[in-house]
This record gives structure tokens, sequence and C-alpha cells, in this order.
């Protein structure tokens, strides 16, 4: 099988949280401070889930969809925001856009706002994502496959999330070096479509290297 | 001693690798923690375990502590009381004392380094004398609910820090410099958490004069109101109409009069029921509470708004569903319905209690889940790996 023009590097991340001050006690108040948080904001709490959430609690898609299920047990709301596809929208502000809109048309039916338990108030976070290089570089697609499989799952979420969403790389690190260091078109193709939306980062790597023992057994025979 | 690599049997495939990676990132940088001292939990808990493994990681690592006279620890003590939300009266005259204290302080230490974390109340003013380096302020309590005129003065010496680092979002106040967020872990390896066989737990066991004849519910935690201990037998006694259980409280008692009041009435309370175990140990008893986790078949905390409480991770790790109250680091560490229950009252206490001993799948379902849920996310591991994040973060 071919060897790659360019190796590529496994990137694992850690996220370090900071809270921002800004709290919402009542539904109203999420869409007030949605509307002014900074964009890295948004992006930890609908994106970022896919970082710390684990297959064995409830799913709930995003951090708000959560809290309006878990803290002010408004289910339609949580429902509704459960369903925006993060990964659906060009950029931070189109996806803040819709998360407004929905908050505030549920608002619109209602004839008072729904609050958080006490104790519950929703905190404003956003990350920073420290990272560091994992493990041997792989320069072919058996060596790729080695490498994915052993490496901490912080490293999908890095390839597959973080570089599609906040780094301009909208076909994902993996696709991407697919496509431009090995030339595998098709392989690329299969894992630009795979829906990292409510899965897990386990099932994630599932999928990629299903898809790549595929295309490797292909070769082999 | 232990070792960073004897933590890859215990924590999540690839973790130890992320950290020894994050470490040669900041291979060059000089740490220096300050405390208020050695001994204790909080802040002297979670740096006896991670210092060594800084060191271990091959990172110039210090750390040193503060000293002072009778007034300034009790300057000091009402100071963290009053940030924590108590009444306290506090003179002019014994702040400056505790400014003046720390200014000495710093003239004893060494205080150059590439990050400086300050934990807690006891040595925050000796930001008032930095150099260069980056200056951390680490608060270990819940600092939400500080008395507002105090808050308005601690924070001054707090926004001279480049940054401060709480252990939930909801536990800081409004200050000007970045607030981060690290949640505090458990060492599997230490003492109070590491794996002990069924015969020493019972050897334990029988030393404190816990019988093992029947479920034993347990509540481990300080003798105090917030612990709510009243509470956790009340819950216990509407449990018993129904099952033949044995309550256990564990725990060490202050000298003050709310402690001895709740003391007594748990022991008024276990007197006319031999079912009822009040255990008053001492600070240091960690093995003594390992055995009575693991011993456990449920374990409560039902505390009412008392900061982050491992002790829920603890008893998860030991692969035991915890009944919890809600609040603060509780609500955090137990997932509703999946490795426990968190809980509102007495009544949902003991209704979640019988429920889970009427249905004894359920308690091996969600201490195994408990179990995972600790490993990746409450363990010292990834404590570890978020601290070289910061430091990566502040430090360049």
């Amino acid at each position: 099988m071919a060897t790659a023009t360019n190796p590529f590097v496994f990137i694992g991340c850690v996220e370090l949280r900071q809270a921002l001050d800004r709290h919402a006690l009542d539904e109203r108040e999420l869409m007030d401070r949605l509307e002014d948080v900074p964009a890295g904001s948004i992006f930890y709490h609908t994106h970022g889930y896919f970082l710390r959430h684990r297959p064995m609690t409830t799913a709930y898609g995003n951090d708000f969809a959560r809290w309006a299920a878990v803290e002010v047990r408004d289910q339609a709301l949580a429902e509704r925001l459960a369903v925006v596809d993060p990964f659906g929208f060009r950029d931070l502000e189109s996806l803040r856009e819709e998360l407004v809109t929905i908050v505030s048309d549920h608002l619109r039916g209602l004839t008072a706002v729904p609050r958080a338990e006490p104790g519950g108030a929703f905190h404003f976070q956003q990350s920073h994502i420290v990272t560091v290089e994992l493990g041997p570089r792989a320069n072919t697609l058996a060596e790729f496959r080695d490498g994915l499989a052993g490496v901490d799952a912080s490293a999908i979420y890095f390839h597959m999330v973080e570089a599609r969403a906040r780094l301009g790389r909208p076909s994902g690190d993996f696709a991407e070096w697919m496509r431009t260091s090995l030339g595998l078109d098709a392989l690329a193709q299969r894992i630009e479509r795979i829906d990292t939306f409510m899965t897990s980062l386990e099932r994630v790597r599932a999928r990629v290297l299903g898809l790549v023992d595929q295309a490797l057994e292909t070769h082999a025979a | 001693m232990i070792r960073l690599d004897d933590y890859r049997h215990v924590a999540p495939p690839g973790v130890v690798d992320i950290i020894q990676r994050l470490s040669d990132r900041v291979r060059d940088r000089r740490i220096l923690h300050l405390s208020g001292g050695r001994f204790g939990e909080g802040p002297a808990e979670m740096l006896s375990t991670s210092v060594p493994l800084f060191q271990d990681l091959g990172l110039d690592t210090r750390w040193e502590i503060t000293g002072g006279d009778a007034t300034f620890y009790t300057t000091a003590s009402a100071l963290r009381a009053a940030l924590e939300g108590a009444e306290r009266v506090l003179a002019d005259e014994a702040l400056a004392h505790y400014v003046e204290m720390n200014r000495i302080n710093a003239k004893k230490l060494r205080l150059d380094a590439d990050l400086v974390v300050v934990h807690d109340v006891q040595p925050a003013p000796l930001v008032g004398h930095r150099g260069e380096g980056r200056w951390v302020w680490r608060c270990h309590f819940d600092a939400s609910h500080a008395q507002r005129r105090v808050w308005s003065s601690f924070r001054q010496i707090i926004n001279q820090y480049d940054a401060a680092v709480f252990s939930l979002p909801e536990f800081g106040r409004r200050l000007s410099v970045p607030q981060y967020v690290i949640n505090p872990a458990i060492d599997p390896l230490s003492e109070k958490n590491r794996e002990i066989g069924p015969r020493e737990v019972t050897t334990i066991l029988g030393a404190l004069r816990v019988a093992q004849d029947k479920a034993l519910l347990l509540q481990v935690g300080a003798f105090s109101r917030a612990q709510d201990p009243v509470g956790v037998v009340n819950a216990y006694r509407l449990v018993k109409k129904h099952y033949d259980v044995r309550l256990v409280l564990a725990g060490t008692a202050g000298d003050d009069r709310e402690s001895l009041e709740v003391l007594a009435d748990l022991r008024q309370a276990a007197h006319h029921d031999p079912d009822i175990v009040v255990l008053e140990l001492p600070p240091e008893a960690h093995l003594q509470i390992n055995a009575l986790q693991r011993a456990a078949t449920i374990v409560l905390q039902k505390s009412v708004r008392v900061g982050f409480q491992l002790t829920a991770a603890e008893a998860m790790w030991k692969g035991k569903p915890v009944i919890a109250g809600v609040g603060g680091g509780l609500s955090q560490q137990v997932i509703n319905d999946v490795t426990g229950y968190v809980v509102h009252s007495v009544e949902g206490a003991a209704f979640r209690t019988r429920h889970l001993l009427n249905n004894p799948e359920l308690i091996a379902r969600m201490g195994a889940a408990g179990r995972e849920h600790v490993r990746r996310a409450f363990l010292v591991t990834r404590h570890l790996m978020e601290s070289l994040a910061l430091l990566a973060h502040l430090t360049g």
C-alpha cells in the first residue's frame, strides 16, 4: 500500500475549562445570555459536549438541552434544543442564532417563564484546548489503523470535532490526510460522512476503524 | 514511593501517556505550591499526592507552607468561615495582622517560580510580594455564599493574581481575573482508596466493632449539621421498618458546640438502637474509612451544601451506589439513576434506599457504573492532566 507524502500526527487534547461568571436561573435568562456570551462558550456547550459525554448517561445532545431537561424539567424545550446538530451550521454565530430562536419561540407560547430548581442555575463556561502529539506518526494506512486503535479518545475529538468546527478544516483531519497524502478519495469521502452527532467518541473511532479495515482488506485482496 | 506508571492499571487507557507528553511541553518550568499546612484534607491531601507525581515527571516542583502566630491562625480561620458564608466578626487590626504575617512569610520563602499556586485563605496575601512568573489562587471551598463585605475586601487580594481556580463554576464569585475550573480528585492508590481484600476488611471492621451480619448503610463525614447525619438516622428508621439493616455513621467531630450537639444527638439515637453505630474516628483513619466503604451495601451522603465532598467519589470507586443530597460537588459526582440517586429529603433517601435493597441487581449495576464514572472523571490522573494543561496555558 502507498506511503503517505506527509505522515499523520495524532494529536490528543486536554480541555481547560473557564467559568464566565454568566448564569441563567430561568429560560429567559438563558436566551439573554446566549445572545451575549463569547462564541467559545457556545462551542463549549455544544460541540464540546461530545468530549465530556459518556455513553452510560442519558444523551441530551448539548448542555443547554440537558439543563432544560434536568434542572428546569421543561421536556419540550429540552427536545427542541437537543435536536440542534452543531455540525450542521456554517459558523458559531449561525448556531447561536438558532439556539436563541428556539428558546424565544418556545417562550412565546408560555404564560410563565420556566425556572431552574434551587441550585440548578446554568453556568456558562468556555474552554481552552491544550494539545499534545501522541504516539508514533503514521506513514501508511496500516500504521494509521494501528495508531488510531490505541490513541486516547481525545484525539478522536480533536481530529473529528475540533478540527472541523473550530480550526477551519471542514473535512476533518482523518479524511483530509487520506485524500491529500494517500490519494484515497473514496475512503476519505466515507469518513467525512460519519455522523459525529449524538454518538460517543469510541463509536466514532470504531466506525473509522471499520472503514479503514475494509479499505485494507480490499487492497490485500 | 508511588510512581506515575503505577496508575496505568487504574486510569483510563492513554491518560498516563498524555500526562507524560504534556509534561514534556512544560519540562523547563518551575512550579511552587504555597499552602497553610502539610496535613489534613483539602489542599494538603491533594498536594501530598500530586507534588510527588509532578516530581516523578521530572518537573521542578516545590511545596512550601506558611506559618504564623495564634492570632494569625484565628483570623485566617474566621476569614475562611466568612468566605464560606458564616457570620464572623473580623476586626481591621486582625486583618492587618493577617497581611503582616504574610509579609514576614514572604521574606522567609523563595517565591521565584514560573507558576506559583497559592492554596486557600491563609497564604493568599503573599501575592502582594510576587516577582516574575504567573500567580494562581486555588480555592478549594465554595465561595459563592461569601459574606459580601468580606468578599469585597478579599477580592482585592485575589484580583492581584493572574487567575483563580475553583472546583466548580458555581463556587466562584465575580473577579477581574479569569476563573478556571478543575474538579478535585481522589487518589486510587492512597490508603483511603487502594484495593484491600475481604479478609482485611473483616479484620478492620472487627476492630471497629462493626458486625457484618446484615446489610450496611454508611455515611462518612464530619459530625456537623451540614452533613445532616441526623437526617440519615431518620431515613434509616424509615428503612428499618422493612429491612433489617445496620447504619454506620463514621467521621470526625470538631470541638465546636455544633459538633458536640450533633454527636450527642447521634449517641442518644444509638443508645436506643444497637443497629446504629456512631464511629468517631481520627482524621488519619484512612484505612478504616476504606474498609467501611468496601463493606457497605449502600453509601449515603445526605449533605446540605458542603463544598465538593469527595466521599461520594471514594464510595463509587469501591463500586457502591451512592444516595446523595442535592447541590455542590455531590450532584456533579452522582449521576442520578445511573450511579446512585440524588435526593432532596429524608423521605427521598429512605425511598431510594428501600428501592435499592429491594432490587439488589441495581446495586451491582450502579456500583459498576459509578466506578467507571470515577475512573474517567475523578481520579488524580485527570486532575494532573488538567493541572498540566493550566501550567501550559498560563506559561505559554
